[in-house]
């Protein structure tokens, strides 16, 4: 496995997002934040930490895709996780995605039909600490930590502080 | 987990309690405004059942609902089955029209296993009561209720005293509960008259009691049982005065329980024989309950079974 992203390199991207997140949305006043587990949940609450320490708080929320994923009959099912939305809801706001490796897409796909059950969001963009690429649908990221080329062999590995005890994103052979 | 549900005795305490915390986990989601999920669209369960039932049918039915799945119920009074058609060609012909799932109630004891293992469908199989032998979602649904009332979430159930009341010897409720609840570390006393404990229920993990009143209050959860009048021959007990006044939780009774006790009924209820209205509709009664978590219980069994690479035509238990 070699290292692509150190801790302060995460760092930097993820507080590069919430710039970005705040530029484009004019603010923060309007945004929501949901992540998707395990690791997206992390990283939705530090770029929340970042918006506060650079503008003002958000709300952060989780999301639970487990049921709506589209290969529940080729894979053992997952244990659930609870959603919880952000206190204000998500209702006609800005909600930005948050997970860590944006690969096939189809994750993404399953999470954009949760949100429909939840509500209605004015917008919902999308981050992601890394881009991996290879896309099976036509979905992309608004803010990426890191655009990592990889083919299909290599596996890319993200482990953060809070769930793993480091920080670090690597890449290696299968 | 398993590809089928057969038995409370093919399931470890982890099984059972990754079931529980799924169902948990669905209360959550279904608590809002979240009413259906996709998570079985296009797959087919199939209803077969060879009893009456209403609740365990409609609950599975609701349950497979919930998760987006088709639902085939098939009952046998006025089908072909009393035209003399066998369980295997039944079972077959279901699974022809694409059934992945079926969930069978049948009046012999060791049904829904043979429908699991003698390789006549390559369907997952989940037993919904076969004849005296065992209901495990029933034992499931009643562990999740006993759980969520003891605040025992993500733990197990030890410490918790659980009374079964009424006829053991007829009951597959009583059965499965039995072994689910102490596997999951509850201690169980189940109570009935000598004439209607099962032989052999020393070699169960209960105390045997013959004295309601003696053990009514120590008990955290009193869980009686339906005096099903279709297994009897009317020769079991002298009256069903008689029974009611000795095994019956009538308001006399109430007296005895413990503060913060529960009072649980698989349903249906004979009112004014083994529970009077007095009891069924006090603050401590869960009845109701018991059935809103059989849909979650079953949505958890039906999520955990139908998920994961499907093995066509294996029909062998792992």
């Amino acid at each position: 496995m070699s290292l692509v992203l150190d801790q302060n390199e995460i760092a930097r991207s993820l507080r590069r997002i919430a710039h970005e997140i705040i530029e484009r949305n004019r603010g923060t006043e309007n945004v929501v934040l949901m992540g998707i587990p395990t690791r997206g949940v992390t990283l939705a609450s530090r770029i929340a930490d970042f918006l506060a320490s650079i503008g003002s708080p958000v709300s952060v929320g989780t999301l639970d895709i487990t049921m709506y994923r589209d290969d529940i009959a080729l894979r053992p099912p997952k244990a659930l996780v609870p959603t919880e939305l952000p206190v204000e809801g998500i209702q006609s706001r800005d909600l930005v995605l948050v997970d860590d490796v944006l690969f096939s897409g189809r994750t993404i796909r399953a999470a954009l039909d949760a949100i429909g059950e939840l509500g209605r969001p004015s917008t919902v963009q999308l981050a992601v600490l890394v881009d991996r690429g290879h896309r099976e649908l036509p979905i992309r990221a608004d803010y990426v930590g890191k655009n990592i080329p990889t083919n299909f062999r290599e596996t890319v590995r993200v482990q953060l502080l809070e769930v793993d005890g480091l920080d670090a994103v690597e890449v290696g052979e299968r | 987990m398993n590809r089928h549900l057969l038995s409370v005795e093919d399931l470890t305490s982890d099984d059972a309690l990754h079931i529980l915390d799924t169902a948990h986990e669905l209360s959550r989601i279904t608590d809002g405004a979240i009413r259906k999920l996709p998570t079985l669209r296009g797959r087919t369960v199939v209803n077969l059942f060879f009893e009456d039932s209403t609740r365990t049918r409609l609950s599975f039915e609701a349950a497979a609902k919930r998760l987006s799945a088709d639902v085939i119920s098939f009952s046998a009074k006025g089908s072909s089955v009393s035209k003399g058609e066998s369980l295997k060609d039944t079972a077959q012909t279901l699974e022809a029209m694409g059934a992945e799932l079926i969930i069978i109630r049948h009046g012999s004891s060791g049904a829904a296993a043979r429908l699991a293992n003698s390789g006549w469908v390559g369907a997952h199989v989940i037993n919904a009561g076969d004849g005296t032998h065992e209901h495990p979602t029933q034992a499931l649904l009643d562990a999740y209720t006993i759980r969520s009332h003891f605040d025992k979430r993500g733990g197990n159930l030890s410490g918790i005293h659980v009374g079964i009341v009424g006829d053991i010897l007829h009951s597959r409720v009583a059965r499965s509960n039995a072994l689910l609840l102490t596997k999951l570390g509850a201690s169980v006393t189940v109570v009935a008259p000598p004439t209607l404990m099962p032989i052999g229920v020393e070699s169960w993990p209960v105390n045997v009691s013959f004295n309601f009143d003696e053990v009514l209050p120590q008990l955290d959860a009193v869980m009686m049982l339906r005096i099903q009048s279709e297994r009897m021959d009317e020769s079991y007990f002298p009256s069903e005065r008689e029974y009611s006044r000795m095994y019956g939780l009538g308001s006399n009774r109430m007296k005895l329980l413990k503060s913060g006790s529960i009072i649980m009924h698989p349903g249906p209820m004979n009112r004014g024989l083994e529970i009077a209205s007095a009891a069924a509709d006090d603050d401590k009664s869960v009845i109701l309950e018991q059935v809103q978590n059989g849909v979650l219980v079953r949505m958890a069994v039906l999520y955990l079974t139908m998920g994961g690479p499907q093995l066509i035509s294996e029909g062998v238990t792992p």
